[in-house]
C-alpha cells in the first residue's frame, strides 16, 4: 500500500493514535484478568480450605520474580525517556536489559514450576492449582510476547527507526508489571 | 464485484508502490478498509446461508418429525442438537457480528469520517484472517469424529465441560476454540474502530458531527471490549475442563457450574446491544435521508445508547432467575432489567418523531428500515414479560422465549443489514440496484417472517420448550393443533428462503445492468457521497480529502434551495 | 396460559394474570407506539414540492413527545416491578409449611422420584422410588428437593407453571400445591445432551383415596 495512511498521523482527540490504541488494548486486556482474578477471589471467599494447598506455593520466589519484574519495568521507563531524547542506541540496550528481566522471570517461573510439579502440585491437582496455573500461565505468555515484541521494537530503535513504539512497549511492560503485581499477593501470599 | 472496486481505482490512478502479490492474491492481502469490508461481508453471509441451511433442516424435523429432510435426510437427536447449537451461534457469531459490526463499520467509518483508511490498515487485515480462521474451524467442527457440538450456543457446563457427557468430545472443544478465536478478530478489529474514530475525523468534525451510524459501531465495539473479557479468561477454563481435566465447573473438585452462566451472560446481554447499536444506527441514517429529516433528538439517540451500553452490564442475571442462583437476586436484576427498557424505548420514540415533518420516500433501503422499528417493537416489549422474574418463570427456556429474540436478531441481523446493504449499493458497486425487485424482496421476506414468528409465540405460551427435537414424547406437546402451528412456521420459512433468490439476482443482474449511481444518488449529506461510487483507493484523491462544517442531518434547512446540505460543502 | 393449559397449582394463577397484566400495559404502548408510526409514515409521505420540516428536537413543545412518554414508560416499570416480584417472592422465596416432601433426581435422560411412602417422612426405610412418573395428592402442599447426578437438568411442569434448574452437587428446595388432579407432563427444559428431547415424565395428581392406594401398593411392590 502506498505507505501509511494519512489516518494513522491525524490526531483529532490531541493524543497520539499509538498510545491511543494501547490503552483500549489495555482495556480490553483488564478485565480478561480481572474476569480470572475475580472468578478465582469468588471460589476462593468460598473455599477456606485452599489455604493448604496455597501453603505449598513458594513465596520467596514470587518475591524474588516481583523485584525482576519491577526492575525491568524501571529499564523501560529509561528507555523510554532516553527515545524520547533520540538516542536509540541508547534506548535499545535499555530494552535488552528489559528483556533480560523477563527471561529471568522465566527461568525463575519454570524451576517453580518444574520444582511443584514434582512434587504432585499439577493443574489437575485440586482447584486452587488449576487457578494457580491458569492466571499465572496467562501471564507468562503476556511476558512472552512482550519480550518478543520488545526485540523487535529494539531491533527498530537501535536503527533509530520508530523510536515511538519504545514508549508503547514500555506502556506495556507496565502493565504486565501491574498484572504480576495483583497476582503475587492472591496465589502467594494469602495462605 | 470486489475486483472491480480493485480494478476501478487501478485504472484511474496507479500506485506505483503496488507491488507485492497480485491477481487473488493481492484481494486478500489487501490492507483497503473497503476490501476487507467485502471480505468480512461475503463471509457473514455465506455463514448466514448456512445459518439458515441449518433453520431450514431443524424446522423441517420439527414440523415433520422423522422424515427425511431434502437436502439432508434424517435428523438423529444428537444432529438436531448440533444443528440449533451451531445456528444459534453462527448467525451471532459469524452473522450478525462480522456483517454489522465488521463490514459495515470497516466500509463506512473511514468513509463517513473522511479518512483515507482505518488507523491500522495492517491490524485491520489480520482482524478478518483470524476472523476466517475461526469461522474455519467452527465448519470443520461440524465434520469431525461425534459431530459437531450440540450443548446449545450457551454451552453450560458440565455438558459442555465433558465428552462423558456431550459425546462430542472433539466437537466441543473446537466450537469453543473457534468462538474465543473470533472474541480475538474482535477485539482487533474494535481497537481499530475505536481509535480512528477518535483520531482520524476530517478537520472540521467534531463529536456531534459524527454520523450516528459510526458512533454506534464504536459504542458496541467499546462494549464489546468491557463486557468480553471475563467470558474469554472463562473460555479458557473451560478449554481446560474439556482438554486437560481441570475442575473449574466441577463441583465435585470445588468448581462451580453457575460460573460459566455468570461469566456467560455478563457478555451475552451486552452482546445483544452490542449487535442492536450498529443496526439502530443503520436505520437512523437511512431514515433520516429517506424522510429528508434532521434526527429528531441526535444527542438523545447518543446519551440512550451510551445509558443502555451501561445498563446492559447489570442486568445478566435475568437469564439466570431459575438457574438455581440466590432467589433475592432476582429482584434486583428485575429492577434493572425493566429499567433498560427507559433508555430504548426513548430511542424508538426518537426515531418514530423523525418522521414527523417529512417527505417520506418509500424507497427499498426505506422500507426495510421502517421494517426494523416496526418488528422489533414486538422484540422488545415481549423482553419485558421475561424480564418480570414472575413470569419468567413460566416463559423461561419456552419458545416464547425464542420468538423474542428471534424477533430481536431478525430485524437486526437481516433486515438491518439488507437495509444498509441496498442503502449503500450503489457506492459499494457503482450501480443502483433494481427497486422492483428490491421490494418483491422486501414483502416476500418480511410477511413470511412473522409467519414464522408469530406461531411460534404462541407455542411458547403453550409450553412448548427449546431445543427438542421431537416433541411426540411430551404428550401435551404432541397435540394436532400446535403440530399445525409448527407446520406454517416451517412453511413461512420455506417461502422466506425462496424469495431470498430474489435477492441474489436482483444482486447480480444490478452488477451488470443497473443504473449507473453517481456520486450521491440518494442526496444524501454525508461524506461517503463526496466519492466516487465506488470509491477509489485511499478514498480520494491525496489532496482532496473532505473538510467538514455541519451535523450530517441537515435535511430540509428553511435557508437552502435544496432540502440537503452535504457536510463538506462551506456554508 | 393458552386456554387449554389449565391452572393446576395455587400459584398458577398468580402467574397468568401477572402475565396478562404486562400484556395489557406494554400492549397499549405497543399499539400506540405501532400506530403513531405507521400514521406518521402515511401522513408524511412525499408530496411534489413540499419540502420537509425542519426541526431539531430541541424545541419546547416537541420535546414533550419524547418526555412526557420516558416518564410514563417508568411508571410503568413500577408497576411491572411491583408485580413481577409479588408473585416471585410468593413462588420462589417464601417455602410455605409442607405436608409432605419428595426428592427429585434428574439424570441424562430420566427423571428419579423419591417418595416419603407411608410415614410421610423423607430418606426412611419405607421410601418408594420411581422413574419418570411422580404421584401426589391434590392440594397438599409439597416441599421438593432437586438434584442432578451429572448435567444441568430443569424441573418443569407447565400446567403448575413451575420450573427450577437442577445442578449437580447442589439440593434445591421449592414447594408447589396441586389443585387439580389428573395426569400431566414433567419436562426437563435445560439441554442435558443427546437425550434432552426424550426426557420427559408423568405426574399423577391423585385425590387422597387414590394416593394412599398407591402408597400401599408401591411400597408392597417395592418391600423384599
Ligand atoms: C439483540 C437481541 C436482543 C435484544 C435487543 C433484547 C432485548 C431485551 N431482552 Fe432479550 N434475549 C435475547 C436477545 C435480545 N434481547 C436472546 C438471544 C435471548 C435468549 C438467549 C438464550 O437463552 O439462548 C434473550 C432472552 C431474554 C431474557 C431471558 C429469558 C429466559 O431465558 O428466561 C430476558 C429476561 O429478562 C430478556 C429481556 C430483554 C429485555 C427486557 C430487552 C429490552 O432491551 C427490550 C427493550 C425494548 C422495549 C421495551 C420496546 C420499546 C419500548 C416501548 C414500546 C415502551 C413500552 C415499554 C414498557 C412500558 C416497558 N431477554
Ligand atoms: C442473529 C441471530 C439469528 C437469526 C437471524 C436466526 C434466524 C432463524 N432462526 Fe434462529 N436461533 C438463534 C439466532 C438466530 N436465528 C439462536 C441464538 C438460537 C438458539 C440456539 C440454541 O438454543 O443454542 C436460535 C434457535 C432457533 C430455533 C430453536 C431450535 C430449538 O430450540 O430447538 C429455531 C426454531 O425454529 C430457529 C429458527 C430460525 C429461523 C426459522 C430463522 C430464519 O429467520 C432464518 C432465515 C434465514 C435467512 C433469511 C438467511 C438467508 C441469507 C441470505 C439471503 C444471505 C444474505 C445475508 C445477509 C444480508 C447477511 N432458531
Ligand atoms: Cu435433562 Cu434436558
Ligand atoms: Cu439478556
Amino acid at each position: 500500500m502506498s505507505g501509511r495512511p494519512i489516518a494513522t498521523d491525524r490526531s483529532a482527540t490531541g493524543i497520539p493514535t499509538h498510545r491511543l490504541a494501547i490503552w483500549w488494548v489495555l482495556a480490553s486486556e483488564v478485565v480478561i484478568f480481572g474476569g480470572l482474578l475475580g472468578a478465582y477471589l469468588m471460589h476462593r471467599l468460598g473455599h477456606p480450605e485452599w489455604a493448604e494447598a496455597a501453603s505449598h506455593t513458594q513465596t520467596w520466589i514470587g518475591a524474588v520474580n516481583t523485584f525482576v519484574l519491577l526492575t525491568s519495568s524501571f529499564t523501560a521507563v529509561l528507555a523510554h525517556q532516553a527515545a524520547e531524547k533520540g538516542d536509540g542506541k541508547k534506548a535499545a540496550m535499555l530494552l535488552v536489559f528489559t528483556i533480560g528481566g523477563a527471561l529471568t522471570f522465566l527461568m525463575i517461573k519454570s524451576f517453580e514450576w518444574y520444582t511443584e510439579i514434582s512434587h504432585g502440585y499439577t493443574i489437575t491437582a485440586n482447584t486452587f492449582w488449576s487457578f494457580y496455573y491458569t492466571a499465572a500461565g496467562l501471564h507468562a505468555l503476556h511476558v512472552i510476547a512482550g519480550a518478543i515484541i520488545m526485540g523487535i521494537v529494539a531491533v527498530g530503535a537501535f536503527k533509530g527507526r520508530m523510536l515511538h513504539r519504545v514508549e508503547i512497549i514500555g506502556i506495556y511492560w507496565h502493565f504486565v508489571d501491574v498484572v504480576w503485581i495483583f497476582l503475587f499477593p492472591l496465589l502467594y501470599i494469602a495462605k | 464485484m470486489a475486483d472491480t472496486a480493485v480494478d476501478v481505482h487501478h485504472g484511474e490512478h496507479a500506485h506505483d508502490d503496488h507491488h507485492g502479490p497480485s491477481g487473488i492474491l493481492k484481494y486478500i492481502w489487501s490492507t483497503d478498509h473497503k476490501i476487507i469490508a467485502m471480505q468480512y461481508m461475503f463471509t457473514g453471509m455465506f455463514m448466514a446461508v448456512i445459518g439458515g441451511f441449518m433453520a431450514y433442516v431443524f424446522r423441517m424435523q420439527l414440523a415433520f418429525p422423522g422424515i427425511s429432510v431434502p437436502g439432508f435426510g434424517q435428523v438423529s437427536p444428537g444432529e438436531y442438537n448440533a444443528l440449533v447449537t451451531n445456528h444459534g451461534s453462527i448467525m451471532i457469531f459469524w452473522v450478525a457480528m462480522p456483517v454489522l459490526i465488521a463490514a459495515f463499520g470497516n466500509y463506512l467509518i473511514p468513509l463517513m469520517i473522511g479518512a483515507d483508511d482505518m488507523v491500522f490498515p495492517k491490524i485491520n487485515r489480520l482482524s478478518y484472517q483470524v476472523f476466517l480462521l475461526s469461522a474455519i474451524i467452527l465448519l470443520v467442527s461440524l465434520f469431525v469424529e461425534g459431530g459437531g457440538f450440540g450443548g446449545a450456543w450457551t454451552s453450560y457446563p458440565p455438558l459442555s465441560a465433558s465428552g462423558e457427557y456431550n459425546q462430542t468430545d472433539l466437537g466441543s472443544s473446537l466450537w469453543l476454540a473457534a468462538v474465543a478465536i473470533e472474541f480475538v478478530a474482535f477485539l482487533l478489529g474494535g481497537i481499530n474502530f475505536i481509535v480512528t474514530l477518535m483520531n482520524s475525523r476530517a478537520p472540521g468534525m467534531k463529536a456531534y458531527d459524527i454520523p450516528l451510524v459510526c458512533w454506534m459501531i464504536v459504542i458496541a465495539s467499546i462494549l464489546f471490549m468491557l463486557s468480553v473479557g471475563p467470558l474469554v479468561a472463562g473460555a479458557v477454563m473451560l478449554f481446560f475442563d474439556q482438554t486437560i481435566g481441570t475442575g473449574f465447573y466441577d463441583p465435585a473438585r470445588g468448581g462451580d457450574p453457575i460460573l460459566w452462566q455468570h461469566l456467560f451472560w455478563f457478555f451475552g446481554h451486552p452482546e445483544v446491544y452490542v449487535v442492536l447499536l450498529p443496526a439502530i444506527g443503520i436505520t437512523v441514517d437511512v431514515i433520516a435521508t429517506f424522510a429528508r429529516k434532521k434526527i429528531f433528538g441526535y444527542k438523545m439517540v447518543l446519551y440512550t445508547a451510551v445509558a443502555t451500553g451501561v445498563l446492559s452490564f447489570f442486568v445478566w442475571a435475568h437469564h439466570q432467575f431459575i438457574a438455581g442462583i440466590d432467589p433475592r437476586m432476582a429482584n434486583v436484576f428485575t429492577v434493572t432489567t425493566l429499567l433498560i427498557s427507559v433508555p430504548i424505548a426513548e430511542m424508538c420514540f426518537v426515531i418514530i418523531a423523525t418522521l414527523y415533518g417529512g417527505a417520506i420516500r418509500l424507497t427499498t433501503p426505506m422500507l426495510w428500515a421502517l421494517a426494523f422499528m416496526a418488528e422489533f417493537l414486538i422484540g422488545g416489549v415481549t423482553g419485558i414479560f421475561l424480564g418480570a422474574s414472575g413470569a419468567d418463570i413460566y416463559f423461561h427456556d419456552t419458545y416464547f422465549v425464542l420468538a423474542h429474540f428471534h424477533y430481536t436478531f431478525f430485524p437486526i441481523a437481516i433486515i438491518g443489514t439488507f437495509c444498509g446493504f441496498t442503502y449503500w449499493f450503489p457506492k459499494m458497486f457503482g450501480r443502483m440496484m433494481n427497486d422492483t425487485l428490491g421490494k418483491i424482496h422486501f414483502w416476500g421476506t418480511i410477511i413470511p417472517f412473522n409467519f414464522i414468528f408469530i406461531p411460534l409465540f404462541v407455542l411458547g405460551m403453550g409450553g412448548q420448550h427449546r431445543r427438542i427435537y421431537n416433541y411426540e414424547h411430551f404428550p401435551e406437546l404432541a397435540g394436532a393443533d400446535m403440530y399445525q402451528l409448527r407446520q406454517i412456521a416451517t412453511i413461512a420459512l420455506l417461502v422466506m428462503l425462496a424469495f431470498q433468490l430474489v435477492f441474489f439476482y436482483n444482486w447480480f443482474v444490478s452488477l451488470a445492468k443497473g443504473e449507473k449511481a453517481g456520486k450521491n444518488p440518494w442526496k444524501s449529506n454525508t461524506l461517503e457521497w463526496t466519492t466516487e461510487s465506488p470509491p477509489p483507493h485511499g478514498n480520494w484523491p491525496k489532496d482532496e480529502l473532505p473538510n467538514v462544517y455541519r451535523g450530517p442531518y441537515e435535511y430540509g434547512h428553511p435557508d437552502r434551495e435544496e432540502d440537503y446540505w452535504p457536510q463538506n460543502l462551506p456554508s | 396460559m393458552t386456554p387449554d393449559l389449565i391452572q393446576g397449582s395455587t400459584y398458577a394463577a398468580d402467574i397468568d394474570n401477572l402475565i396478562l397484566g404486562i400484556g395489557i400495559l406494554v400492549g397499549v404502548w405497543f399499539l400506540a407506539a405501532e400506530g403513531i408510526f405507521f400514521w406518521l409514515i402515511w401522513k408524511f409521505r412525499a408530496k411534489p414540492d413540499q419540502k420537509s420540516e425542519y426541526l431539531t428536537g430541541k424545541e419546547k413543545h416537541v420535546k414533550r413527545w419524547i418526555t412526557i412518554p420516558h416518564a410514563l414508560v417508568l411508571v410503568c416499570d413500577v408497576f411491572i416491578v411491583v408485580g413481577a416480584v409479588n408473585v416471585w417472592f410468593n413462588v420462589k422465596q417464601r417455602l410455605p409449611e409442607p405436608d409432605s416432601e419428595i426428592r427429585v433426581i434428574g439424570q441424562q435422560w430420566a427423571w428419579t422420584f423419591q417418595h416419603p411412602g407411608a410415614d410421610n417422612e423423607l430418606d426412611t426405610a419405607d421410601d418408594i422410588f420411581t422413574v419418570d412418573e411422580l404421584h401426589v395428592e391434590v392440594d397438599k402442599v409439597y416441599h421438593f428437593r432437586l438434584e442432578s447426578r451429572d448435567v444441568l437438568h430443569s424441573f418443569s411442569v407447565p400446567v403448575w407453571r413451575i420450573k427450577q434448574d437442577a445442578i449437580p452437587g447442589r439440593s434445591i428446595t421449592g414447594w408447589f400445591e396441586p389443585t387439580v388432579a389428573g395426569e400431566f407432563d414433567v419436562q426437563c427444559t435445560e439441554i442435558c445432551g443427546i437425550g434432552h428431547g426424550v426426557m420427559a415424565a408423568r405426574v399423577s395428581v391423585e385425590d387422597a383415596n387414590t394416593h394412599a392406594q398407591w402408597i400401599s401398593t408401591a411400597s408392597s411392590a417395592t418391600t423384599p
